[in-house]
């Protein structure tokens, strides 16, 4: 075990809203987030093409905003392409000559290989030393673990690890956990994803599906289907080495700041990372999972200690 | 336009093939493939039997190897690639990219399918497989409506198999981890969704509750089926609620909508199904067959036959069926 003061410092991300915000909330939230100790923000629509709050000029207009704050800032694809009109949304991304781009799906990769390195974003399907290597060989230079993978799957990676990628992995938030044609908001409302009226937008952290035992289960976000509750991993800021150069923060519709202040005072050693979760806790007003970096059921609560 | 059906064991392979198949798929008995169940699936001696008598009827062999190999296990996967190759099946049915590096590399002159489970919904994602691997078919997932399966169609590089009949996957093959956040087990890692050891019926006075690792997905009345506790197609409560917030237990069925995809230029139709019994694929082959044979005699004037229609709604989840993504009022 190495003392995490020893370790290179890690970096804190802030990753795509996954949310439908109104354009002015979006603004202001980024606003927010010049000033925060986050060091890298992906920026862009990842969920669900309809949504059209920003445009891409106003998207590359916070990018610079943030890019002038000292931020590194990186553009997302979607992770669902269904339609060619979403392909060109995509390809413009890919081509924006200014910005890295996160790669959510093959079709990303395809525009993107052997002319632009990229990132491999979480969806991407990347589970093995194989697989990384094939994709750093078409200009992958950094890539999101998927979220079921654990530590010991990671630890395993890192030794076939192709030298100077960068890993990061999603560290708070919901857990993406499912994509689908269908509109599960609409599906709430009755209607269909083509009447939709955007009523996604009436859930800035979603729509939470319950057991019929009155358990917050799952998080319907229109096509997307998250855990309920808060996936954390702000224990291995300062655990034992893993390997783990970015750790993602998601953004949440209230508190974003505050979760990364949080996450940032564990990184600098100013805050034990067991109060920092109970105060975590707090802020995600949701239980708080870590099961799969535990090689267990996604959805359980270990202990910082527990599992392999 | 192909006709490929699912084969669990050899009975089952056996009766796909005596009923018309153009093609059936298989895999080995273990988590290399997406059908990881007990007692399911073939393992060496069987492969032998079960390409000879798919020779002798002129039937091809395709073998599913796509789940995703983590680095501990990726040799499973290699050696499963390897046997494969040996035992000269038709084709191989990949997903993972690190697998199929290995497979193009090592077994140039084999020929590769994209599984569902690589997630390939844009002519781009399938040109991706194709000009890396040498892919030359691509299966996709159950996303797409019947629209945009023709602008892929004639986009994409590569012939495309889509699904025709069977259990509905609503979620995005390949990206569902629906049944890993519940079990810490799922489709990409193990093989099956939703699995068996995790699953538990219990009775309270008047309903029957059917829990997953203790997450209840349905309680029904006494009186009522209680489906198997597939997460997505459990009844949960959404906005004060309670009902199927994702999916009702169904099966897609395309027999409405065979002239179109025979028209767009889809190459195959795959049967879902490798779990179900021999009877079961007895029967939906020898519809599917006759429903194909027909609309491609005369697609102008194709009309399903009713006999095919019911026989192919008593065999579905639910006793009903959908057309699923194909029709947008369903998404």
């Amino acid at each position: 075990m190495s003392d995490a003061g020893t370790r290179a410092r890690v970096s804190l991300s802030l990753g795509p809203i996954q949310y439908h915000w109104p354009g002015e909330k979006i603004l202001e939230f980024y606003r927010t987030i010049e000033s925060t100790p986050v060091d890298i923000v992906y920026l862009g629509e990842t969920v669900c093409s309809k949504r059209r709050s920003l445009r891409l000029r106003d998207w590359i207009a916070i990018a610079e905003r943030l890019q002038s704050a000292g931020k590194e800032v990186v553009l997302s694809t979607l992770a669902l392409l269904e339609a060619n009109s979403e392909l060109g949304l995509v390809r413009k991304l890919c081509t924006n000559g200014r910005f890295a781009v996160e790669a959510n799906d093959m079709s990303a990769v395809q525009i993107l290989a052997g002319k632009t390195n990229f990132i491999g974003g979480a969806s991407l399907n990347i589970y093995n030393p194989g697989a990384l290597r094939k994709l750093v060989g078409l200009g992958l230079t950094r890539w999101v673990m998927p979220v079921e993978l654990s530590k010991s799957v990671l630890s395993d990676l890192l030794e076939e690890m192709p030298a100077g990628i960068e890993t990061e992995v999603f560290a708070w938030g919901r857990l993406p956990l499912a994509y689908s044609a269908r509109c599960y908001t609409a599906r709430a409302h009755k209607v269909t994803k083509d009447a939709c009226e955007y009523c996604c937008i009436d859930y800035p952290d979603g729509l939470v599906l319950s057991t019929r035992e009155d358990e917050s289960f799952l998080v319907i976000n229109g096509i997307q289907t998250q855990s309920a509750s808060v996936h954390n991993l702000v224990h291995e800021l300062r655990g034992p080495v893993t390997g783990i150069d970015i750790f993602r923060i998601s953004p949440q519709s209230e508190h974003t700041g505050q979760v990364i202040s949080v996450f940032d005072q564990v990184r600098s050693g100013a805050l034990d990372a067991g109060d920092a979760s109970d105060e975590l806790e707090t802020l995600a007003a949701a239980s708080l999972c870590n099961g799969y970096w535990h090689s267990e059921a996604g959805m359980a609560s270990c202990s910082a200690v527990c599992g392999p | 336009m192909e006709l490929v059906c699912p084969a669990g064991n050899l009975p089952s392979l056996k009766a796909a093939i005596d009923n018309g198949a153009d093609a059936v798929y298989i895999g080995f008995r273990d988590e290399t493939n997406a059908r990881h169940f007990a007692g399911l699936n073939f393992d060496d001696k069987q492969i032998g039997q079960c390409l000879a008598y798919a020779r002798s009827h002129g039937t091809k062999v395709y073998l599913t190897i796509n789940t995703y190999p983590q680095p501990g296990n990726f040799a499973k996967w290699q050696g499963a690639v390897d046997k494969a190759a040996e035992y000269g099946v038709d084709a191989l049915i990949l997903a993972d990219i690190g697998v199929m590096d290995y497979a193009a590399a090592k077994w140039p002159e084999l020929r590769l399918h994209l599984s569902v489970q690589a997630s390939a919904t844009s002519h781009e994602a399938v040109r991706f497989y194709a000009e890396q691997f040498g892919v030359k078919r691509a299966v996709i997932p159950r996303v797409l409506s019947l629209k945009q399966v023709e602008a892929l169609v004639n986009n994409s590089p590569i012939p495309i198999e889509v699904f025709g009949f069977g259990s509905l996957c609503v979620m995005v093959e390949g990206r569902c981890y629906l049944s890993s956040y519940v079990t810490g087990q799922g489709p990409n890692t193990f093989g099956a969704c939703s699995p068996a050891s995790f699953v538990r019926w219990s009775e309270t006075d008047s309903k029957l509750e059917t829990r997953l690792n203790g997450v209840l997905i349905d309680r029904v009345n006494k009186d009522e089926h209680a489906g198997y506790p597939t997460i997505c197609k459990g009844r949960f409560e959404v906005n004060g609620e309670t009902g199927y917030a994702i999916e009702e237990p169904t099966s897609l069925n395309t027999l409405p909508i065979l002239p179109e995809l025979l028209r767009i230029g889809v190459a195959a139709i795959k049967i879902e199904g490798r779990q179900r019994s021999p009877a079961y694929v007895a029967k939906v082959t020898a519809v599917m067959r006759a429903a194909i044979d027909a609309c491609l005699s005369d697609p102008e004037n194709f009309i399903p036959d009713q006999a095919w229609l019911s026989q192919l709604t008593s065999l579905s989840e639910g006793a009903q069926t959908t057309l699923g993504a194909y029709q947008r009022e369903w998404q």
